[in-house]
């Protein structure tokens, strides 16, 4: 046996010096420019040969007079509002659909969760086509109802909502998986006890299923709405923010911002409301969440 | 009894109708992009197959290379994750050294604060390290994840003590320990984080984008966003084509294990 004392010593340098790759890396991608962020956001943008100067909250007055970041920011609740409690219903809806004894089991499990893993770019081109205003599935569909085209990218009032349907098409299968795995631990001796007493659907999945889902459902939710306020690919892909602004998201507008108007000092001020919210779900985690259940 | 039954088919087929409902978009990819470009839009039973809208896209963007830029991409992040992750992990896991639960808890901030959270400041940290435009600068900031750390440490905890002992009993060091013992039995672990970590980066976008300005190094989702927002005449087949050939490998793996791919999401928990 080697001696005790000099191994105590060696395990806070070993430790450290395991662990040192990956801190420094954490350091240089998220720690430190979290914090010059920040500190940017109450500094001016340099041009040219003016230099960069200590402005305070300047930035933060220019935001709350911004038109576009209002847009982006109103839009972003708004898509966290519809997309994660939809997505939500319909996943365990899926599941429901799925975890019983139905036929073609496994090719409805397969059309509800492939959309998942296909990269968001391919589905965005591939919803660009569907919603096509003359030619697209989509409005050959409405046509053949009876009802006129509708240009769904290119109008204002339908162009957020038509990018929230492919993040709902996305994320709906994904979240699946997470209540067929719930479902599956849910004692069958409960529904076999419900069955005796005679007691209807309804009341089995208020009183058994919804309550024995519950955790999973918080879960997922938290996951939902930090994916929600980090939403840009389709943004990128299918719209440009457009028409007029009115699909614009807070990430895109940060995008946009930092590397088309090149406004770096805005676009911290930007990022910085980005890190207060996702703190605040964090927080909202913190709180609603007990990690437990799902990481023993 | 037989009003159960009725029932019964009524589910069923209001689940499949469902079920048609959703994949319809990709349904309707597939028609496109597998019959000549006079059928995208029109449907015909006895419109001819074939692979032509696949030899077009393939020839008129440089999808060779992207190919090759997303598969060098995603096994050098999960190779360094891995090796990263690992020690990281195993250091946090067994020894309580100094400070570790702060350390922790910083790693932790991570899952919320992604890298393309700080696009405008990353980017400028690649800059000034010369590596913007380099597909080291796409995986760079990604090569420490909080979540591999934590999932690994989950794990690298849950294996009895005695067996690191008797490693260590028969001479061995920390990094023969891991090598030996944590690593065969955290096999399951790795997969799942294997197959998350290839799907995550096989579909990143934002960061790439930002990154990479060249044939070189642009990765799938990139090339096939550059492929199409380029007037192409907007030929759909030709586009639907692009977008099930870079989604394909990974589709083709999914769907040969799939019961890998759902284990690995629902063992990881947030991609």
């Amino acid at each position: 046996m080697q001696p005790r004392r000099n191994s105590r010593l060696n395990i806070h340098v070993q430790g450290w010096l395991l662990a040192l790759p990956a801190i420094v890396l954490l350091a240089s991608f998220t720690h430190i420019p979290a914090v010059v962020t920040v500190i940017d956001s109450f500094y001016s943008t340099p041009r040219g040969r003016v230099p960069s100067s200590f402005i305070g909250l300047d930035q933060y007055h220019a935001m709350l007079a911004d038109p576009i970041f209002w847009k982006a920011f109103n839009n972003n609740l708004l898509y966290a509002l519809i997309t994660v409690p939809v997505a939500i219903a319909l996943a365990l809806g899926m599941a429901l659909l799925v975890n019983g004894h139905i036929k073609g089991r496994t090719a409805l499990r397969l059309a509800f969760f492939t959309p998942t893993i296909l990269p968001m770019v391919a589905a965005a081109n591939i919803w660009l086509f569907f919603y096509t205003s003359d030619y697209g599935l989509l409005n050959q569909i409405i046509r053949g109802m009876g009802f006129a085209n509708v240009n769904w990218l290119g109008s204002t009032s339908t162009a957020l909502w038509s990018l929230m349907a492919v993040t709902i098409w996305k994320e709906a299968g994904f979240f699946m998986i997470f209540f067929l795995a719930a479902l599956q631990q849910v004692p069958p001796d409960l529904y076999e006890a419900a069955r005796m007493e005679n007691v209807g659907r309804w009341t089995v999945f208020r009183r058994i299923t919804w309550p024995l889902v519950m955790p999973t459902t918080l879960f997922v939710a938290i996951n939902a709405l930090i994916n929600a306020f980090r939403i840009v690919d389709q943004v990128i892909a299918m719209t440009g923010g457009g028409p007029n602004n009115a699909s614009t998201l807070l990430l895109f507008y940060i995008y946009q911002v930092a590397f088309s108007f090149w406004d770096s000092s805005y676009a911290a001020a930007l990022s910085t409301v980005l890190l207060l919210l996702l703190g605040g779900v964090a927080l909202a985690q913190f709180y609603l969440l007990d990690r437990k259940i799902h990481y023993r | 009894m037989a009003s159960q039954r009725f029932r019964k088919v009524l589910v069923t087929g209001a689940a499949w109708l469902f079920g048609l409902f959703w994949a319809l978009p990709l349904f309707y990819a597939l028609w496109a992009a597998f019959h000549p470009s006079a059928f995208a839009t029109h449907f015909d039973l006895t419109a001819p197959l074939t692979l032509q809208n696949f030899v077009n896209a393939w020839h008129a963007a440089p999808f060779p290379r992207y190919f090759l830029n997303t598969i060098l991409l995603v096994l050098g992040i999960m190779a360094a994750q891995f090796v990263i992750c690992t020690l990281a992990a195993f250091g946090l896991a067994r020894w309580k050294f100094f400070g570790a639960d702060v350390l922790f808890g910083l790693i932790m901030v991570q899952l919320m604060v992604t890298p393309d959270v700080l696009i405008l400041e990353n980017y400028r940290t690649l800059q000034k390290l010369g590596l913007i435009d380099t597909l080291t600068g796409v995986g760079l900031p990604y090569v420490a994840s909080a979540f591999g750390i934590f999932l690994l440490r989950q794990t690298f905890k849950s294996i009895p003590k005695e067996l690191d002992d008797a490693a260590r009993m028969e001479g061995a060091s920390t990094l023969q320990t891991i090598w030996r013992v944590y690593l065969p039995l955290a096999k399951p672990v790795y997969v799942a984080y294997g197959l998350v970590s290839v799907s995550y980066h096989w579909n990143n976008f934002l960061w790439p984008l930002i990154v990479t300005n060249s044939v070189e190094t642009r990765p799938l989702t990139v090339g096939l966003q550059v492929f199409a927002s380029v007037d192409q005449g907007v030929d759909w087949s030709v586009i639907c084509a692009a977008a099930l050939m870079t989604s394909g490998p990974l589709m083709i793996a999914f769907l040969v294990f799939q019961r890998a791919f759902i284990q690995s999401f629902l063992r990881a928990g947030i991609r």
